[in-house]
């Protein structure tokens, strides 16, 4: 039901666009207008007790930005720091984050009709945070919800209520 | 504003003579506040919102005018303030007139304020004139038309000086008879506030309706003493002025009867050709023209006098005001400097002096220019104590005097200066510390009297620095607190406690959310009602709350608090391949240590001897889950941190440096995380976690 109400939405506005990044073998999309800057991965100063996937913050011209590794919280085989290796760095509602990714690959407009939704699948990703998955000829995207991805609990990024 | 300089208006116990700048500031601005206000107004539309703004202006400067003394200042002010307050309850309509005596007399104002301000010297203006002309207007009369030459020295309100006699409406004593048409309107009940008009304030006259021949029209009968411009001028917030049509019926008698009777055709005369209408309002302050004549009049009135307001002397400004959000943004510009300034710095190490000796010069001066300039544009934000300060003489000359009580206060440095955010947010607290002392601390002066005391008892609060850190001290020679009946209160609430308590572990006691009720520690009352609160605002400012006392003796209340939020001076030290930095303020002293010299005690806490002290060891290396690469290195430097009384030893690899951090919140894109109470930027870009010492401490007691 939630899917559907999302797809909805998707249709109202039209075609949007979304940043294609690749997880391993998988490929991945989130609103573009979600996204400040993409940056080459540099190390971050380690964040004592945060769970592994936060690699831990860096210095965004002055703002302390910390930095998840979604290979790590996604379960990846391997996650590999090299010269490749980048940093999408996220504006959401109200706060900052980076995420390392394998690679980002395209910015692609996808109309609202080339959406289905998702099927209720057992998976690392909370569904609710998957808005759906767009074809793009041949290949599947999924459409993250990144806003709710990023502010869900499990993440670690905001503290659990007391 | 005008509160705050009330305030500090109002403690008399003070000289006063410290607030005079503060007041003069504040009057002038008040003052151009007001001139602006009354600038913009649009006479006809003025709203209660303008109407009181104006209002408040006038009325704070009066205030602080009569609370200093200028009494000059102030009667000039409270008659400013009369005929305001009674346009903002609507008894006069703003005209044209009034705004120009105002402005007249703000400029008279501001130059009094001068010449008090300059010491008395030179000869005052004259307000007396203007005093007189603002008590009629405020009166209700006609607005006189500014004295004609001849300037009669006190035109009766009653029968005012006519300066342009064909063009002055006539103003007849008694009542007169007037048809009043109004029209074209859009609604006919649009008027109808109109009749309300008459019927609410007392004396202005009856109204009758009359048939109108026309459909959008009214037109009413009207028996007045008033003038035609106080009518139009009342009708002006249901009705505009060009479609008010005012006839002199000419008809002297004072027969309310007649009126019945009455039934004259309404004149044919067109009311939207203005030709008649207006001619018959020439002098009416409302149209512009007329206005910026008798502006221009009402000057040439006051320059025989020799008192041009173009030779009055202006006050000066010592000091601007300025955003604050302007001024923090500097502050960040600034910080941004210093990590520039330090990244130059850490790079040029390695530079030959001998072939870069220019570049290492000019970096020098760099760096000493910087660190200047952080420093003044950080002291922009402090203000004084005194502020604050100033507040509490009359709070607790009240509250003693309802209580009953003699309580001297005193106050010592209240020049020392404070982060102006931190003051702001000290106040409450230290209200209520304050508050504390004088409800549940002072006793009756029968009892101190019994008990040996002096009869009044003393209340003190003072502030100093030391070292990074401003320490707020509320002392009284109270009754103190009393260990019992704490103890037998904490347990009562089910609180774990022993009589070997520390008395400082006792006194911690009464910041425990809910221990203080009334009833609780003393005979009267609960000495902590909202201690937890008090705790908890100053532990939010980075700061801590210590508690010393001797039970018939008094008790001190200690806050300490951090200087300033955004610039810090910090150690850094290395543990493995990381940097931490520590608060300078709080680092006692660092040696390198011997491993003999930790004892382990218990389940493995250790412990290290330092002068005779014993004190527990933190491994920054366990605490932070530092990964070491190189086995061989160990940690053999400890560093001393006091913090909340007590201090610890950190275990670390090395020290780096001190330097000025500026410090960054982490938690505006993260959650808090554990012992660290800020993040920072390093000369090298990369970020370094700034340690929270008492949470360190905290730690070590557990």
């Amino acid at each position: 039901m939630d899917v559907m109400e999302k797809t909805d939405e998707v249709t109202s506005v039209g075609a949007r666009e979304y940043l294609t990044f690749r997880l391993d073998q998988e490929e991945y999309g989130i609103d573009i207008l979600k996204v400040q800057e993409i940056r080459g991965y540099e190390k971050p100063t380690r964040l004592a007790n945060a769970p592994e996937f936060i690699k831990g913050v860096v210095n965004l011209r002055g703002t302390i930005v910390p930095i998840v590794d979604m290979r790590l919280k996604f379960n990846c085989a391997k996650a590999e720091y090299n010269d490749f290796t980048v940093v999408i760095i996220l504006h959401l509602r109200n706060r900052i984050v980076g995420i390392v990714v394998d690679s980002v690959s395209d910015v692609m407009e996808l109309p609202a009709d080339s959406i289905k939704a998702a099927p209720e699948i057992d998976s690392v990703i909370d569904s609710s945070a998957v808005m759906g998955l767009g074809s793009v000829g041949e290949r599947m995207l999924i459409l993250l919800d990144i806003e709710k991805l990023m502010s869900g609990l499990d993440m670690g990024l905001i503290a659990a209520e007391e | 504003m005008a509160e705050a300089h009330q305030e500090s208006g109002g403690s008399g116990d003070f000289d006063l003579s410290q607030f005079y700048q503060i007041f003069f500031e504040e009057a002038g601005e008040n003052l151009d506040l007001m001139e602006q206000m009354l600038l913009n107004m649009d006479l006809e539309t003025a709203d209660d919102e303008e109407l009181n703004g104006i209002f408040r202006c006038a009325h704070s400067v009066k205030g602080g005018a009569a609370t200093f003394g200028f009494s000059d200042v102030a009667e000039l002010t409270h008659q400013m303030e009369s005929l305001l307050d009674k346009l903002r309850r609507h008894e006069l309509q703003p005209n044209a007139m009034m705004v120009d005596v105002l402005l007249e007399s703000a400029d008279i104002s501001r130059s009094l304020l001068a010449r008090h301000q300059a010491g008395e010297t030179g000869e005052p203006p004259s307000s007396a004139d203007l005093v007189r002309r603002i008590s009629e207007l405020a009166s209700g009369a006609t607005p006189a038309a500014v004295p004609a030459p001849v300037a009669a020295p006190v035109p009766a309100p009653a029968a005012p000086v006519a300066a342009a006699p064909k063009a002055e409406t006539p103003v007849v004593k008694g009542e007169r008879q007037l048809e009043i048409q109004m029209g074209p309107l859009e609604r006919l009940d649009q008027v109808d506030p109109v009749k309300d008009l008459f019927r609410d304030i007392a004396g202005l006259g009856e109204i009758v309706d009359l048939p109108s021949d026309r459909p959008n029209f009214r037109v009413f009968k009207v028996g007045t003493s008033s003038s035609n411009d106080d009518l139009l001028d009342l009708f002006a917030f249901h009705v505009a002025r060009e479609h008010v049509l005012i006839r002199d019926l000419g008809e002297e008698t004072n027969a309310a009867s007649e009126a019945v009777s009455w039934s004259d055709d309404p004149p044919p005369g067109a009311p939207l050709a203005p030709a008649p209408g207006f001619g018959f309002f020439d002098g009416a302050p409302g149209a512009p023209a007329i206005a910026k004549a008798e502006a221009a009049e009402a000057k040439g009135a006051i320059k025989p006098a020799g008192k041009a307001p173009a030779q009055l002397a202006q006050p000066e400004a010592a000091t601007i005001r300025v955003a604050i959000n302007k001024v923090d943004q500097l502050i960040n510009l600034v910080g941004e400097l210093v990590i520039t300034q330090a990244m130059l710095a850490q790079n040029s190490r390695t530079l030959d002096p001998t072939v870069y000796q220019q570049l290492l010069t000019g970096l020098a001066d760099l760096d000493r220019n910087t660190r200047d300039l952080q420093e003044s544009v950080m002291s922009i934000r402090m203000i004084p104590m005194s502020i604050v300060f100033s507040r509490f003489p009359r709070m607790l000359r009240d509250l003693a005097s309802k209580l009953g009580k003699k309580v001297d206060f005193v106050t010592q440095g209240e020049a020392t200066e404070l982060d102006k955010g931190l003051v702001e947010k000290i106040t409450d607290p230290l209200t209520h510390l304050v508050r504390n002392s004088c409800d549940h601390g002072i006793e009756m002066p029968e009892d101190r009297l019994a008990k040996g005391k002096s009869e009044t008892g003393t209340i003190t609060l003072s502030a100093a620095h030391q070292g990074g850190s401003i320490v707020i001290e509320v002392r009284d020679d109270g009754r103190g607190l009393s260990r019992e009946k704490i103890l037998r209160k904490a347990r009562e609430r089910g609180i774990e406690v022993s009589d070997q308590m520390s008395d400082a572990d006792v006194w911690q006691l009464i910041f425990a959310p809910g221990f203080s009720t009334a009833e609780v520690v003393t005979d009267v009352s609960g000495r902590g009602v909202g201690m937890d609160v008090v705790k908890r605002n100053i532990a939010a400012l980075g700061g801590t709350v210590e508690i010393e006392s001797a039970e018939g003796y008094g008790m001190r209340v200690s806050v300490r608090l951090p200087l300033t939020l955004a610039i810090m001076d910090g150690m850094s030290v290395g543990v493995g391949d990381e940097v931490y930095i520590l608060p300078l303020s709080s680092v006692v002293e660092s040696f390198q240590v011997k491993p003999d010299a930790v004892s382990t005690v218990g389940q493995g806490s250790q412990l290290v001897k330092v002068r005779e002290e014993y004190m527990p060891v933190i491994e920054l290396e366990k605490v932070f889950q530092v990964p070491r690469f190189d086995f061989e290195k160990a940690c053999d430097i400890m560093v001393v941190v006091e913090a909340e009384g007590s201090r610890v030893a950190l275990l670390v690899d090395e020290l780096l440096g001190q330097q000025q951090v500026v410090v960054k919140n982490l938690e505006t894109n993260y959650r808090k995380v554990p012992n660290v109470s800020g993040a920072t930027i390093l000369g090298d870009g990369k970020v370094a976690l700034i340690l929270d010492t008492s949470a360190l401490v905290r730690r070590s007691r557990h």
